[in-house]
């Protein structure tokens, strides 16, 4: 195999058409290279395909086995996917970069070694923030600024791990990592940071829904799965993940239920069922890995399905908040339809995807005795089906009549729903092809009478829950306070790097803790800034000084030491 | 002949200047400097195949045996940095045409060829003398040169700036031959070579550690380590386009090429850094460069002083390196000075079109609104140029940035490395200021791309950034072998 057999790559190669191609030639390129990357993926063989030295190392840029063909296939499949649901959005920009990310994201699959890792790693950090960018909205823009920051600080802790992972260990291969020092704690901390683990997490629901209504349909899918994948591959069996997956589980349901704002209610229950994954991978054993790798496949499915009811949704209206919608189904029925297939596979719901999936790891932790994690992986279950399988489309599409009677959009939005969701109902009926792409043999069988029984048990009684509550959940329009107030509100006080933005955010604020970053951000100004002591050109007589003065201290030292 | 290359190496351009002056036609100064930078290149990229594949050789300049005659000397650290001031002379070169020709009046234009011929040979001529004083003489050579070529700027703060620069200039100078003079002094030779080995053993001596107080400080100031680099933004911002950009390429990278001789190859390395606070004094002032000047060009309005101020930061990489001496860190510093001379050449490269087209004699930050649009190919060069500054992977300034990071890990300084991780977030803001302006504000004006020459020429050097991202075959390699060279002499 070559390099021209690398998925990623037609991606990319396909991304810099897209960015100048139009009309019908456009279309063909953004729907054809996704299907050959698929047709690539779905052939890889494994074993190392390409070997390269950089700076001295040897690297495996391209290099496969069973899980990153897992994940090169999903990721193809949903390039496919997203692509026909946003070929009417008028923003060229937007197919171009989340092609650039989906490949970047393939890249990081297929990567033998931790310095293609990084490398790609970093090119999907653009490329989603191009993604977000081309939402072209103010909000947009500043939550793409912030999404952006918090990445390139996530890159630059995986660029740490790596360099000291290299000169301790002397090789760049990409293997399963011991949790035994500063190198390994911090590619953990870097991969934590992109798999919205929390308290690292509220990125991701800040960002996410001010993408465009087909933009977000591509965040969901590959930040966090990558991350996902890279912890399968790094950190199997690494215990604290099962708290921190159990933290994103319970962080995701509580948000979720409190939120207003469809998207954002996707966007924690992507935390929330990521949770579910990082807790299987932390748990290690081959059925939780497994079904950490299964459930990440399907969710890519069903999430981005929400997201592309959710989506439509959007499209139509251009609302976005549970209050102002409700009562669509009457002249949506086909996106009411899908958007209730995805909920139900959220839920996982027997027959659908979700369930063939997440049961294997609450069965991991029930082979393996852990006993409150299974307790809580059930409740939890509980808890997203009142979140996301109900809860969304409840409001969104039923409810009450808002009064709003916009169509089902356009063919290719519909058929790329149509698409995904025949595979949520068919991968939880026909789930044998998706149990042979996984890493380790299968030895699970989903539909026995006491997992249906149980589930259905679960869901009937959260359901009833849910309708019981309905007075407590009705949303009002509200704001929620997460930790990335820390940043949004605090941290730009304190750092003070964007002039005059940061002054009117300073005079919004007042807080004590404002007016100290104030002091320090005016003393940095002052310093630094236009005719700061530092940038203001000094009379030729103070350089002369400063020469002087430089000499005598070197002179002094060298004297005295 | 290939005995003469590392005399002809400066002859040539040395006796192009005053053809040139002779001559007072534009036309001919053009093509006699194009020509004059290929050979140049051409032989320094002979001369560096020969030191790979022989080891390090010497020439006697007129035959006159070392340490009494002046010995030309050619190892893996000159041939190194020879090629990177050629590799950059030959893409300002061709550029020069057009820009020497929009901003300076016809009469005058020979001028600037002559100057920049002169500087050029003085840069080859510091690199590839074994002798310090003759290194003293090109050191004024290629300083008055580029004096000049700063004052021949369109604005009249372009005199100022020339003018500080040359009493900042001077003072460097005449530090350095009071350093060189003490040596001789204590030494009685004037030949590096000869000076190392009648060093050792005397290193503590009084004259000997204010000799090297005063190169440090002498050699600082022409390099613009911080705090010595007062003179340097403006003398960027107001010399003309293709001044800028050569110099920022090559003068203070040549001049950190004399403080890497002296500290690694004359003073003994052991004495210097175990006995002397070296590391500490260089780790600190580095540090401050890196954060201090990049927080500046965050707030600076005129977009040359915003990179003017950015290569103030860029050069705390390279001395960091020193301030680590290890094999990592001096492997960056070195191939900072390529990477960093490619990176900032094509971004003053491609400024200098913005100019021209803008007409205006200084670009601020708003004025490049619309830049995406209007100048959509120049737009994109700066985009990469300005990733190879943030050190972006697959960029040249990634390369950098690993060997620092490598190194500093070695040395176990965490504050260094989180340092360097600060100083490129806060290159990722002054960035990204440019990309805000020129692909999301509307701007006016019609589509109009710089001048063909011009633009391929900073291209081309954009394309290098991404080269020697991919491929370091020269960066990296040339860079390890000096830095193994250098290290060599030390331990």
């Amino acid at each position: 195999m070559t390099l021209a057999s690398h998925p990623g790559l037609w991606l990319i190669a396909a991304a810099a058409l897209l960015a100048v191609l139009r009309g019908r030639s456009r279309a063909v390129v953004a729907l054809a290279a996704p299907l050959v990357a698929l047709t690539l993926a779905w052939r890889l063989e494994a074993g190392v395909h390409l070997r390269a030295g950089f700076l001295g190392m040897e690297l495996a840029p391209f290099a496969a086995d069973a899980l990153s063909r897992l994940f090169a296939v999903i990721f193809s499949l949903m390039a496919f996917a997203g692509a026909l649901f946003a070929l009417n959005q008028p923003r060229r920009l937007e197919l171009a970069a989340a092609f650039l990310y989906a490949g970047a994201a393939i890249g990081v699959t297929l990567a033998g070694d931790l310095v293609t890792v990084f490398v790609c790693w970093e090119v999907m950090a653009i490329g989603s923030t191009l993604v977000l960018w081309s939402a072209a909205t103010p909000a947009a823009y500043r939550a793409s600024m912030r999404y952006l920051m918090v990445h390139l600080c996530g890159g630059m802790l995986l660029f740490i791990g790596v360099a000291a992972h290299v000169l301790q260990t002397g090789t760049t291969a990409f293997q399963p990592m011991a949790l035994d020092g500063p190198a390994h704690a911090l590619i953990l901390a870097a991969f934590l940071v992109n798999a919205g683990a929390w308290p690292l997490s509220a990125w991701l629901p800040d960002a996410y829904p001010e993408a465009s209504w087909s933009g977000m349909v591509f965040l969901s899918a590959f930040t966090t799965k990558t991350a996902v994948y890279v912890l399968l591959r790094g950190f199997p069996g690494t215990e604290p993940l099962i708290y921190v997956g159990l933290a994103m589980v319970f962080y995701g349901i509580v948000y979720a239920l409190l939120e207003n704002d469809m998207r954002r209610i996707l966007a924690y229950s992507i935390v929330n069922q990521v949770g579910f994954m990082v807790t299987g991978i932390g748990i290690g054993t081959e059925m939780a890995l497994n079904g950490a790798a299964a459930h990440a496949f399907t969710h890519i499915l069903y999430k981005a399905l929400l997201l592309m009811s959710a989506g439509a949704v959007l499209y139509a209206t251009g609302r976005r908040k549970c209050t102002e919608l409700g009562g669509l189904f009457r002249t949506m029925p086909l996106t009411a339809a899908c958007g209730i297939v995805g909920a139900l596979a959220i839920s996982s719901f027997p027959l659908t995807s979700g369930f063939v999936s997440k049961s294997m790891i609450a069965q991991a932790a029930g082979d393996e005795h852990l006993f409150v994690v299974w307790l809580l992986l059930a409740a939890a279950s509980a808890g997203v089906f009142l979140h996301a399988g109900i809860k969304f489309p409840w409001f969104v599409f039923f409810q009450k009549d808002s009064g709003l009677r916009p169509p089902d959009p356009g063919w290719n939005m519909r058929a790329a729903m149509v698409l995904l969701a025949a595979f949520c109902i068919g991968l939880g009926i026909w789930y044998e092809p998706l149990y042979g792409l996984l890493p380790y043999p299968v030895d699970y069988a989903p539909y026995t009478g006491f997992h249906v029984v149980a589930q259905l048990q679960l869901l009937l009684f959260s359901g009833l829950a849910f309708f019981v509550m309905l007075g407590w959940l009705r949303r009002t329009l509200t704001i929620t306070l997460d930790t990335d107030w820390l940043y949004r509100a605090l941290f730009p006080r304190v750092v003070a790097l964007y002039g005059a933005a940061l002054e009117r955010a300073l005079a919004a604020g007042g807080a004590r803790a404002a007016r100290a970053g104030e002091r320090l951000g005016a003393y940095f100004r002052r310093l630094c800034g236009p005719q700061g002591a530092l940038a203001r050109t000094w009379p030729a007589g103070a350089m002369g000084l400063g020469v002087m003065g430089m000499l005598l201290a070197l002179l002094l030292s060298y004297y005295l030491f | 002949m290939v005995e003469h290359l590392p005399a002809l190496q400066v002859v040539l351009p040395l006796v192009a200047a005053p053809l040139i002056v002779l001559a007072r036609s534009p036309r001919f100064a053009w093509l006699a400097t194009t020509a004059v930078s290929y050979a140049c290149l051409v032989i320094a990229a002979l001369l560096a195949t020969r030191v790979a594949t022989l080891g390090a050789f010497s020439y006697a300049l007129g035959s006159w045996a070392p340490p009494w005659g002046i010995e030309y000397r050619v190892d893996a650290l000159s041939a190194f940095v020879l090629v990177a001031v050629a590799l950059t002379a030959s893409f300002v070169a061709p550029y020069a045409r057009r820009s020497i020709a929009a901003e300076l009046d016809a009469d005058r234009q020979y001028l600037m060829y002559a100057m920049y011929c002169l500087c050029l040979a003085g840069l080859l001529g510091i690199t590839v003398t074994g002798d310090a004083f003759n290194l003293f003489v090109f050191l004024e050579i290629s300083s008055l040169a580029s004096y000049v070529l700063i004052a021949l700027g369109r604005r009249r703060q372009a005199l100022v700036a020339a003018f500080q620069y040359m009493l900042m200039g001077t003072v460097g100078a005449t530090f350095y031959v009071i350093g060189v003079g003490l040596l001789y002094l204590v030494t009685g030779t004037l030949n590096l070579a000869d000076l190392a080995e009648r060093l050792r053993g005397v290193e503590d001596l009084r004259p000997v550690l204010a000799a090297l107080a005063f190169i440090t400080v002498g050699i600082g100031l022409k390099l613009a380590l911080f705090p010595l680099h007062q003179w340097l933004p403006n003398a960027y911002a107001y010399a003309p386009s293709m001044a800028t950009a050569f110099l920022a390429a090559t003068a203070t990278k040549v001049s950190v090429y004399v403080l890497l001789r002296f500290y690694f190859t004359v003073f003994d390395p052991a004495a210097l850094f175990d006995r002397l606070p070296t590391r500490e004094t260089f780790l600190a002032l580095s540090v401050a460069a890196m954060i201090l000047a990049s927080l500046v060009a965050v707030f600076e309005r005129e977009v040359k002083r915003l990179f003017a101020w950015s290569s103030v930061a860029q050069i705390g990489y390279i001395t960091l390196g020193i301030g680590l001496e290890n094999h990592a860190g001096l492997t960056g510093s070195i191939a900072h000075l390529l990477n960093h001379g490619v990176t900032k050449g094509a971004i003053f490269l491609l400024l200098g079109g913005v100019a021209l087209r803008s007409g205006a004699a200084s670009i601020s930050v708003g004025s490049l609104a619309g830049l995406g649009r209007r100048m959509p190919l120049t737009a994109f060069g700066l985009v990469i140029a300005g990733l190879s500054l943030i050190g972006v992977p697959g960029t040249a300034g990634f390369v950098t940035k690993w060997f620092l990071i490598l190194g500093a890990i070695e040395r176990e300084a965490w504050w260094v490395v989180g340092a360097i991780l600060a100083s490129s977030l806060i290159a990722v803001a002054y960035v990204w200021r440019l990309v805000e302006a020129a692909y999301l504000r509307a701007g006016q004006g019609t589509r109009r791309e710089a001048p063909a020459g011009m633009l391929a020429a900073g291209l081309a050097m954009a394309g290098l950034c991404v080269y020697f991202g991919f491929f370091t075959s020269i960066n990296v390699a040339g860079a390890s072998d000096a830095a193994s060279f250098l290290l060599r002499g030390a331990r």
